[in-house]
C-alpha cells in the first residue's frame, strides 16, 4: 500500500510532529517504500499463531501495594522550561508551564 | 611497556593490581588520547573532571586494600543513552536539549559501584535508530579505520561513538545498546569485539528507551576477556525493570579456556543470502573451518524465517518508539518551542527537536499502530516474532551456538545509504533476528577485506547461555589471531 500525502499528513498529525508542506511529498515516497518492504509478511502464514508480546519467559514480578518513593519534587522540576514554585515552601511541591489550556 | 591505552581492560586491570602504574596515570593517558582523538567525534560529553575524581578514589581504595574488583580503576565510555546523573544526557537528539538526569541508571550505576571510571558520554545514532552513527543531532561519528585514499568511514551504529572510541585507544572499554544490532554491528565495523547479553540479563532502568521489547545493555571492549569482565560489572537482576532476569549472574569468564571440543556448532543456510560478497561468505567458511579445528562440530540448522526478521523489526520496533517516543512533548524536560496552544507546541517542539529518521520511524510506528492497520502490520509482525523464536529454540534442541557473519559489509563510506532508508537497515540483517528472540550473540573480528578494513564473525547462544558463548567466541579470537589496528588518530600507526 502506498501512503498518499494526505495519509501522511494525517499521520504526522496523529504523531503530533509539525511536517512542513514541502516535506510531504519527499516523506510519502520513503514511507511507502518502507510499508511497500515490509508487507513481505503477508507471505507468512501465521494462521494459529500467537502474537508475541515479549522473549522474556517469566511471571510478572508484582510486590505490596505500597509507596516506595516520592517527595522528589524539586528534581522532577529540575530541567523543566519556566517551572512556577508552589507557593509556601520550595519543598512543597510545584507546577511544570504550559500554554493555557482553558480560557 | 605496551602505552597504557593500548592495553587490553583485562591488562590493565592486572597492571592496576600488580601496582604496575595507578588509576590515575591511566585515566590520564585516556584522556590525553581521548583529547588527540577529538577528530572522531566520539563523544558528545568529555568529564575529564570526573574521571580524576573516580580514577584518585579508587588508587585511595587500592591503596587501603578495599579494591572492589576487576573493575576498579578501568576507564570506559557510555553512550550517550545512559542517564548519568549531573552530566548531560542528550541520546543523540535535539529534542533532548540541556537534559541533565537527576538520577543514574542501574547499568551505569554498577559500573560505578565496581570502581569504573567514567571518560565521558559517547556519540550514537538519534534515539539510537541507525547503523551508521550518522543520524546525530552532534554530528556523524569516524571510524578510526580508513578507506582507500584516506576516505572517512562510519563507524557502524547505532554504539558508533563507543566503537570509535575503544577501537581508537581512547578507553579501555565502552557500554552501547543493542536493539537490533547496535552493539554488534559497530563492532565489526571498527574491528573490536561487542556482545548483546540475553534479554533481561542487564536493567534497562535509566537508558533512554527505544523499543523496550529489544533494548539491552552491553559492552564493547578489545576483547573477548574483556566484555566478560565488563558485563559482569554491569548484569544482575533490578527490581526497577520488570523485565529484568531475577537470577544469579554467573562468572562470564568461567569458560573461556575450556575450548570448543565437542561443542556443537549450528549454521543456518538460511543467512547465506542473495548477493552476499564473496569474501563475507570466505570468512563465515573460515570460522567453521576455525571451530572444526579446535574439535567443535558443524551441523547445518534451519532457520526458516530468517528473512522475515529484518521487515518484522521494522514494525515492532518503530511501532514501540512511536509509543516510548510520546514523552518528548517540551514539556517537561529537553527542548520546548513555544506555541499559540497546547497541541502547537507539541508539534512545533517535535517538528523541530526529531531528526529525519526518528521522525521517519515514529511516523512508521504511529501507522503500523493505527485503526485499521493493527492487525495487517503490527499484529502479524509480532506473530512473525513468534515463528523467529520458535525456530532458534528449534535449533538449539541441536546445537550450542550459532555461527553467522555479523554484518553483510565492511565499513563504508560516511554518506553513503543515505537516501535509501532500506538499504541502510539491511545493515542488521544478520544481527536483528537474534534480537528479536531476545538471545545473547557477540561479534568478535575475524578478518579484513579486500580494503584492509576489519569483518566480524557472529556468535548466538540460548537464553541466559553467555558463559558458552564467550567460550565459544574466545576459541574464535584465538584462532582469529585478528592483531590488525587502525591508524592513530594523530597520524601514522599506532
Amino acid at each position: 500500500m502506498s501512503l498518499d500525502k494526505d495519509t501522511v499528513r494525517k499521520i504526522a498529525i496523529l504523531a503530533r510532529i509539525r511536517v512542513p508542506a514541502d516535506a510531504l511529498d519527499g516523506l510519502s515516497v520513503e514511507l511507502s517504500n518502507i510499508i511497500g518492504w515490509v508487507e513481505q509478511l503477508n507471505e507468512v502464514d501465521t494462521e494459529g499463531v500467537e502474537p508475541m508480546t515479549s522473549v522474556a519467559d517469566m511471571d510478572w514480578p508484582r510486590r505490596d501495594d505500597e509507596i516506595t518513593d516520592g517527595g522528589r519534587a524539586q528534581d522532577i522540576l529540575a530541567n523543566a522550561t519556566d517551572p512556577e514554585p508552589a507557593p509556601g515552601g520550595k519543598d512543597g511541591g510545584g507546577f511544570f508551564t504550559v500554554p493555557k489550556v482553558v480560557e | 611497556m605496551t602505552a597504557l591505552t593500548e592495553l587490553s581492560l583485562a591488562e590493565a586491570g592486572k597492571g592496576l593490581e600488580a601496582g604496575d602504574f595507578t588509576a590515575e596515570e591511566l585515566t590520564r593517558a585516556c584522556i590525553e588520547a581521548l583529547e588527540g582523538g577529538r577528530d572522531l567525534n566520539a563523544f558528545i560529553t568529555e568529564t575529564p573532571d570526573i574521571a580524576l575524581d573516580r580514577a584518585k578514589a579508587s588508587d585511595a581504595r587500592r591503596a587501603g586494600g578495599k579494591a572492589a574488583g576487576p573493575m576498579d580503576g578501568i576507564p570506559i565510555a557510555i553512550k550517550d543513552l545512559f542517564c548519568t546523573e549531573g552530566v548531560l544526557t542528550t541520546a543523540g537528539s535535539h529534542i533532548l536539549d540541556g537534559f541533565t538526569p537527576t538520577y543514574e541508571s542501574t547499568v551505569s550505576a554498577n559500573l560505578k559501584d565496581s570502581g569504573a571510571v567514567m571518560l565521558g558520554k559517547t556519540n550514537l545514532d538519534e534515539f539510537a535508530m541507525g547503523s551508521a552513527n550518522v543520524t546525530s543531532y552532534y554530528g556523524p561519528v569516524k571510524n578510526p579505520w580508513k578507506g582507500p585514499g584516506g576516505k572517512d568511514l562510519v563507524p557502524g551504529g547505532s554504539s558508533g561513538g563507543s566503537a570509535a572510541a575503544v577501537a581508537g585507544g581512547l578507553c579501555s572499554g565502552a557500554i552501547g545498546t543493542d536493539t537490533g544490532g547496535s552493539i554488534r554491528q559497530p563492532a565489526s565495523f571498527t574491528g573490536i569485539v561487542g556482545m548483546k547479553p540475553t534479554y533481561g540479563r542487564c536493567s534497562r532502568w535509566g537508558i533512554v528507551a527505544f523499543a523496550s521489547s529489544l533494548d539491552q545493555a552491553g559492552p564493547l571492549t578489545r576483547s573477548v576477556e574483556d566484555a566478560a569482565i565488563m558485563l559482569g560489572a554491569m548484569a544482575g537482576h533490578d527490581a526497577k525493570d520488570s523485565t529484568s532476569a531475577p537470577i544469579d549472574v554467573p562468572d562470564f569468564s568461567a569458560g573461556l579456556k575450556e575450548g570448543v571440543k565437542g561443542m556443537k556448532v549450528g549454521i543456518a543456510k538460511e543467512y547465506n543470502l542473495d548477493g552476499m560478497p564473496g569474501e563475507i561468505e570466505a570468512l563465515w567458511q573460515q570460522g567453521m573451518d576455525w571451530l572444526k579445528d579446535q574439535g567443535a562440530e558443524c551441523i547445518d540448522v534451519s532457520l526458516a524465517h530468517t528473512k522475515y526478521a529484518l521487515p518484522a523489526y521494522y514494525i515492532v520496533a518503530p511501532a514501540e518508539a512511536s509509543s516510548n517516543l510520546a514523552r518528548y512533548d517540551g514539556v517537561r524536560y529537553g527542548l520546548r518551542v513555544e506555541g499559540e496552544s497546547l497541541d502547537d507546541m507539541y508539534e512545533a517542539t517535535r517538528g523541530e527537536g526529531f531528526g529525519d529518521e526518528v521522525r521517519r520511524r515514529i511516523l512508521i510506528g504511529t501507522y503500523v499502530l493505527s485503526a485499521g492497520y493493527y492487525d495487517a502490520y503490527y499484529r502479524q509482525a509480532q506473530k512473525v516474532r513468534t515463528l523467529i523464536a520458535k525456530d532458534f529454540t528449534e535449533a538449539f534442541e541441536q546445537v550450542d551456538v550459532l555461527l553467522t557473519p555479523t554484518a553483510p559489509s565492511a565499513a563504508f563510506a560516511i554518506g553513503d545509504k543515505m537516501d535509501d532508508p532500506v538499504a541502510m537497515y539491511l545493515n542488521d540483517v544478520f544481527t536483528v533476528p537474534a534480537s528479536m528472540a531476545g538471545l545473547p550473540a557477540i561479534s568478535v573480528p575475524a578478518g579484513l577485506d579486500g580494503d584492509g578494513l576489519p569483518l566480524g564473525l557472529h556468535l548466538i547462544a540460548k537464553p541466559f547461555d553467555e558463559v558458552t558463548l564467550f567460550r565459544a567466541a574466545s576459541a574464535l579470537e584465538e584462532a582469529a589471531g585478528f592483531d590488525a589496528r587502525p591508524p592513530s588518530p594523530k597520524g601514522g600507526a599506532s
